[in-house]
């Protein structure tokens, strides 16, 4: 379980995120939504401990994330940043096995090797393993980066933005793929999606912000409707239900 | 395959250290290989940290054409010799104790380097204020260093500038120990450090994602490269100049980022470069010039024909 309690952020004088209550029960995949600016990245980078806590406090199973040390805290959370750099002249491989660095620091046992081409596989890349990243498309590199997430093998998973790039194929692949890995594997997903209608078909749980504020937390069902979606995005789009599932013509 | 590569690096390396000491060999043979290895070590104390500090440095920055003498520290080493020239005369220069010219050397210079890297542990590091930083600097030491230039003596200005070249000629036994010490120190720590700093390479967020400590991380990488840097510049002179071209030349050769191939890779084209460099120097062309001319002519002509025949390939 994931508690956020009372956590504010101000960069100088710009406030970024207002008291933020929030909990994120184990297991399941929840969804972040919100226009751009709302602090969704800045909650994602707080509860990784990428930035120090200005105030209030932000625990893991437990754990506090300004007083765990750095490497226990990475065999629990691992997330994905949007704008990750690349390092040159690395291979795919490589750069997935980066992702066992917690459990072995640097050395790759015949384990941590299945783990990495279990990872490689659930994103497709096999074929890809021996490439340098810098070769590959930008949507193979976002792929190679969440398999390097997946690899570090968390039960908590926050993921920013991991659709960016990626062609319909693999957005709906790697959406399953998540969907697989919270269902059979007991892992808790927390994913930032600009997509409103992929995050109503795999996510069990809406959290939408705005203005460094949690202004909704529901089901896809209870958030997906044409009255909050306007408080949030401030316009209103028609929602219809298509097998059972809300779908947002947002486009229209 | 990057393991034979560096098997033929390691054999290329070994090549050019008995050419350097068996070449020419006539007179006193004891005598002669004495005075050759206490040189052959000097070369391979600079070439090693010059090597690791440049990977390291590069590593941390995040960026490949960066080298620590981009820092000023060369500059500065320039200036301080000409200031002490300044101040203390010809004579009082030459007869300074040379372990506390060393020791204050190192110092100066370390300081110098922490101040300009510090900014870099805070999270958002601005990069371009720091380059731009050192670049000020190293124009001001260097505008400083001419201004007194003019000031001296023609015959005290010999001796400033006899110590502006990177020397390997009278290295003093003793101080060459403590910086083999230093360098054999850092060597063994950046090589501990080898996986970290692959992880290092990714950048702050995925580094700290994947269980790094950043800033405690990242401030003793520098501090090995800050303390590296001085201590070979104070023994021989300015000598950071060839670590970008021996990185880029590492890379290439070896083909990957991974610091357990490119550390021991680089450190090894160090010594392949300054010792074949400085046999060149000293049996074919007479001591005339410079070392670092002739080893950015030759290294420079290599590394643009990989360049080409990589993008042939």
């Amino acid at each position: 379980m994931i508690r956020i309690e009372n956590v504010s952020l101000r960069y100088r004088t710009t406030p970024i995120l207002h008291d933020i209550d929030l909990t994120i029960p184990k297991g399941g995949v929840t969804a972040l939504i919100g226009p751009n600016g709302a602090g969704k990245s800045s909650l994602l980078s707080l509860i990784a401990r990428l930035q120090p806590l200005q105030t209030g406090s932000i625990t893991i199973d437990g754990l506090g994330v300004d007083s765990t040390p750095s490497p226990e805290l990475a065999k629990v959370v691992a997330l994905l940043r949007q704008d990750s750099v690349i390092a040159s002249r690395l291979r795919v491989r490589e750069l997935v096995g980066f992702g066992r660095f917690p459990h072995g620091r640097g050395r790759l046992t015949q384990e941590d090797c299945n783990i990495v081409n279990q990872s490689l596989r659930q994103l497709d890349l096999t074929d890809f393993a021996d490439r340098f990243m810098e070769t590959l498309s930008g949507g193979q590199r976002q792929r190679a980066l969440v398999a390097m997430t997946l690899a570090q093998g968390t039960d908590y998973i926050l993921l920013d933005e991991p659709l960016n790039n990626l062609d319909m194929y693999y957005a709906r692949t790697l959406m399953q793929a998540l969907r697989a890995i919270a269902d059979e594997n007991g892992k808790t997903v927390v994913i930032v999606l600009h997509d409103i209608n992929q995050a109503s078909a795999y996510a069990d749980r809406i959290v939408a912000m705005k203005g460094g504020r949690v202004v909704g937390d529901g089901t896809p069902a209870a958030i997906f409707t044409p009255d909050v979606l306007e408080g949030i995005f401030g316009f209103r789009m028609r929602v219809e239900t298509f097998d059972g599932k809300p779908l947002v013509l947002h486009h229209l | 395959m990057p393991d034979r590569r560096l098997i033929a690096l390691g054999v290329a390396a070994v090549a050019c250290m008995v050419a350097f000491l068996l070449t020419g060999l006539r007179g006193n043979i004891a005598f002669v290989l004495e005075l050759r290895a206490i040189k052959l070590a000097a070369l391979l104390q600079v070439g090693v940290s010059i090597a690791i500090s440049t990977v390291i440095f590069q590593t941390v920055t995040g960026n490949r054409i960066l080298t620590p003498s981009i820092m000023g520290l060369d500059a500065l080493y320039l200036f301080g010799q000409m200031l002490m020239v300044f101040l203390l005369g010809g004579i009082g220069y030459v007869s300074l104790d040379p372990w506390l010219k060393f020791g204050v050397e190192i110092l100066t210079l370390m300081a110098l380097a922490c101040t300009l890297l510090l900014p870099m542990l805070k999270r958002r590091l601005d990069m371009g204020l720091m380059l731009l930083a050192g670049v000020i600097l190293g124009v001001l030491f260097r505008s400083l260093h001419s201004l007194l230039a003019r000031l001296i003596d023609p015959n005290e200005f010999a001796v400033a500038q006899s110590a502006s070249f990177a020397n390997f000629n009278a290295v003093r036994s003793d101080l060459l120990i403590f910086a083999t010490l230093v360098t054999a120190g850092a060597a063994v720590l950046a090589w501990r450090a080898r996986h970290i700093l692959d992880i290092v390479s990714l950048g702050s967020d995925a580094a700290t994602s994947l269980g790094i400590s950043w800033v405690r991380t990242v401030t003793g990488l520098l501090l090995l490269v800050s303390g590296s840097v001085a201590v070979s510049t104070a023994l021989v002179g300015p000598v950071a100049f060839f670590g970008l071209l021996v990185v880029a030349l590492a890379e290439r050769i070896v083909d990957t980022r991974r610091h357990a191939v490119l550390l021991p890779a680089a450190a090894l084209i160090a010594i392949v470069v300054l010792v074949g460099g400085q046999t060149l120097f000293q049996h074919a062309l007479g001591n005339s010039s410079a070392l670092s001319v002739v080893i950015e002519f030759i290294g420079g002509i290599l590394f643009l024909l990989l360049l080409i025949l990589g993008s042939r390939r």
